[in-house]
């Protein structure tokens, strides 16, 4: 099955603060005792949504407005830490089809491509005025717009940026690598012989 | 011919072709599996019906959630039990070579790499955990990589990765008594922060790395992805060969000439480009302890809490979040902080030289009353070589739990837990909020004689004052 070009993605939004949120934080590492990444959704940011005995904290995603929001809007240096997939993967299954971030930590970034969801940069002072926009008008679409490196939201327009060949898998529906990596079987079994491991 | 830098060369060798999306197919030469990351990928293969291409290159072991006091499956934890058996079957079903706990070869994957000789120079090598970086010390390109990309490798031996660029960073001169390679690469990271090495490779280099032993250079590669870089590496030398020699995969007989003539050439030529150069004296580095929820907010032992005033503005808000979270009183020296755990072990500081280092020094010493201190070797091999030479013992007689092999006390995927706002003084790799496996449990990252000198005393403490002898 061909994938899908991903031009753009909207949905409702919703903000969540802080600076190098790291993978722990998007989904601590106990949820990871799985073999499938099917139930993970559920425990998204789960230390910082509820306490120790398991009462909804003050949250954004906590807050009703914002459960069916489908972009995540955070701070600089977003996913730093551990390569585990399941922090985007998590992500995916709670509904998030597109972060906007100051900057990504690369493993996380390369991950999130892979599953196709746009991971844009942009800068502080966009980031604020978005996160605003988002507090106030809950209900209303954002846009994040791969293809010309923009999100719209209300009147705001305001300019991302992306790595040039993410952007382009993502356009182009080759977000997945595998079928291209599996197409050169021969060139493969040529550079293993090239080299000389004993 | 134009010299070259070492990842360059890897990089050029292991090219298979251009991607339209801009990124390198490239060849990895050594694939590394454990439980956590693996069970999906081979999930997607077996949606896919795709075998495993090359199996004589993956190798795996198991280590997050393998319990570190019960060694009889099954285990308590249903959910560890059943990853493991997934493991085990995965590997049986695709011809993998599995380290499993029977085979007295288990343990932290970058520990079992190495030790077996898996991990060579000029090696391309990926497994999907971030610590990956590790193998680097070899004078391999390693790299830490998500479960898509295990898949990619187990169906293909290929990734996607785009090139990176290569900084230098350069130790010259003598570090001084009582600073290890724990604390050089804490200070590499305060200095350049967690997010500076963001597309870089790291090439460590000068007097420090080139007298270094390979367990140190390990610790340093480490921790690399802590300081955002991708991949982190030391050139092959003579220490490099010589820690190869002999183990299970290295090369044997009339192959190890050759081998160790093809590794030499890969090392970075007298000469050639680098995207960047930082030097560091190693005279300024102190003991370094993490204060924060970052492996950047760190301070040399004898310095005191940061204020938020007194830090730039842009990590103004992170210093606030970081200090109520730690429960630190800005101001305040860093020495006298009171811990409640101390945890030696860890794919950074678990091998045989780190608990060497700490038996040398605990010399008779008494853990205090009221500090929790266990001790986990990093693999089989560690634990049975530390108790050749009756490191247990010494550890035990101070008051140490002493462990089998496995992560433990790094994240909080096996029984191995802090309990509510504990403070542990940790020879590990992150601080990162709840990282130790309670949502509100403080992380304080140091080497692993530091993480002694807190057992013992108590407290935070200049380990060069706790052990004069
Ligand atoms: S010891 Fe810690 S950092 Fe290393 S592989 Fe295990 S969990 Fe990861």
């Amino acid at each position: 099955m061909p994938l899908a070009k991903i031009n753009q993605v909207s949905g409702t939004a919703v903000y969540v603060p802080g600076d190098d949120i790291d993978t722990d934080r998007i989904i601590p590492a106990r949820f990871m005792k799985c073999v499938t990444f099917d139930g993970l959704g559920e425990y998204l940011f789960h230390d910082v949504r509820f306490d120790e005995q398991g009462r909804k904290k003050d949250h954004s995603l906590n807050d009703d407005k914002f459960v069916d929001s489908s972009i995540m809007l955070s701070g600089k240096n977003f996913g730093c830490g551990s390569s585990r997939e399941h922090a985007p993967q998590s992500l995916y299954r709670a509904g998030f089809r597109a972060i906007i971030a100051g900057n990504f930590a690369e493993i996380f970034f390369g991950n999130s491509i892979n599953l196709g969801i746009p991971c844009v940069g942009m800068d502080a002072e966009d980031r604020a005025s978005l996160a605003q926009w988002v507090e106030a008008n809950a209900e209303t679409q954002v846009t994040v717009d791969v293809d010309l490196l923009q999100v719209r939201a209300g009147n705001l327009t305001l300019p991302c940026e992306m790595r040039a060949g993410a952007r382009d898998s993502l356009l182009n529906g080759a977000w997945d690598p595998l079928d291209e990596l599996l197409s050169v079987s021969s060139e493969v079994d040529q550079v293993a012989k090239q080299l000389n491991y004993v | 011919m134009t010299p070259k830098n070492l990842f360059q060369k890897v990089w050029e060798a292991h090219s298979v072709k251009a991607l339209s999306n801009g990124q390198t197919q490239l060849f990895v030469g050594r694939h590394l599996i454990h439980e956590v990351t693996s069970p999906q990928a081979f999930g997607m293969l077996r949606e896919k019906g795709l075998p495993v291409r090359y199996p004589e290159r993956t190798f795996a072991t198991v280590d997050h959630i393998v319990p570190t006091n019960e060694s009889s499956e099954p285990y308590s934890d249903p959910l560890a039990d059943a990853m493991i058996k997934e493991l085990r079957k995965n590997c049986e079903d695709f011809g993998v070579t599995f380290f499993d706990v029977s085979t007295g070869k288990q343990g932290i994957v970058h520990v079992v790499g190495p030790e077996q000789g898996l991990t060579q120079p000029g090696m391309t090598i990926a497994c999907g955990d971030s610590h990956t970086s590790t193998h680097g010390a070899f004078g391999a390109i390693a790299f830490g990589i998500g479960t898509s990309q295990v898949r990619d490798l187990l169906a293909t031996q290929t990734m996607a990765l785009g090139k990176l660029k290569v900084r230098r960073i350069e130790v010259n001169g003598d570090l001084a008594p009582g600073v290890y390679a724990k604390d050089v690469i804490l200070h590499i990271i305060r200095k350049l922060g967690v997010n500076g090495g963001t597309g870089y490779a790291y090439e460590y280099a000068g007097d420090v790395f080139d007298r270094f032993t390979m367990e140190e250079r390990m610790t340093v590669c480490n921790m690399s992805i802590e300081g955002g870089a991708r991949a982190g590496y030391v050139n092959p030398d003579e220490t490099t060969f010589e820690y190869i020699k002999g183990r299970p995969y290295a090369p044997k007989g009339d192959d190890w000439e050759k081998a160790v003539e093809n590794w030499r050439s890969f090392a970075s030529d007298e000469g050639c480009d680098y995207d960047d150069i930082i030097s560091i004296r190693a005279q300024e580095i102190p003991p370094t302890v993490t204060w924060g929820i970052n492996p950047g907010q760190a301070i040399g032992v004898d310095e005191s809490i940061p204020s938020p005033d007194k830090v730039a503005e842009d990590e103004k808000a992170g210093t606030v979040e970081a200090l109520e979270y730690m429960k630190l009183t800005p101001g305040i020296p860093l020495e006298g902080t009171p811990i409640d755990v101390a945890f030696v072990g860890s794919c950074t500081n678990g091998r045989i030289s780190d608990l060497e280092e700490v038996a040398k020094h605990l010399n008779g010493q008494k853990v205090k009353d009221g500090v929790h201190a266990i001790v986990v070797p990093g693999s089989q091999i560690v634990s049975q070589m530390a108790v050749e030479k009756g490191l247990d013992k010494v550890f035990i007689n101070a008051g140490f739990e002493w462990r089998a092999a496995g992560c433990s006390m790094c994240l909080a995927m096996n029984p191995d837990k802090l309990i509510g706002d504990q403070l542990c003084a940790s020879s590990s790799n992150r601080n990162f909020k709840g990282r130790q496996g309670s949502p509100t449990g403080r992380t304080m990252l140091m080497s692993p004689v530091m993480v002694a000198a807190a057992a013992i005393t108590g407290q935070i403490t200049d380990a060069r004052k706790v052990f004069q002898n």
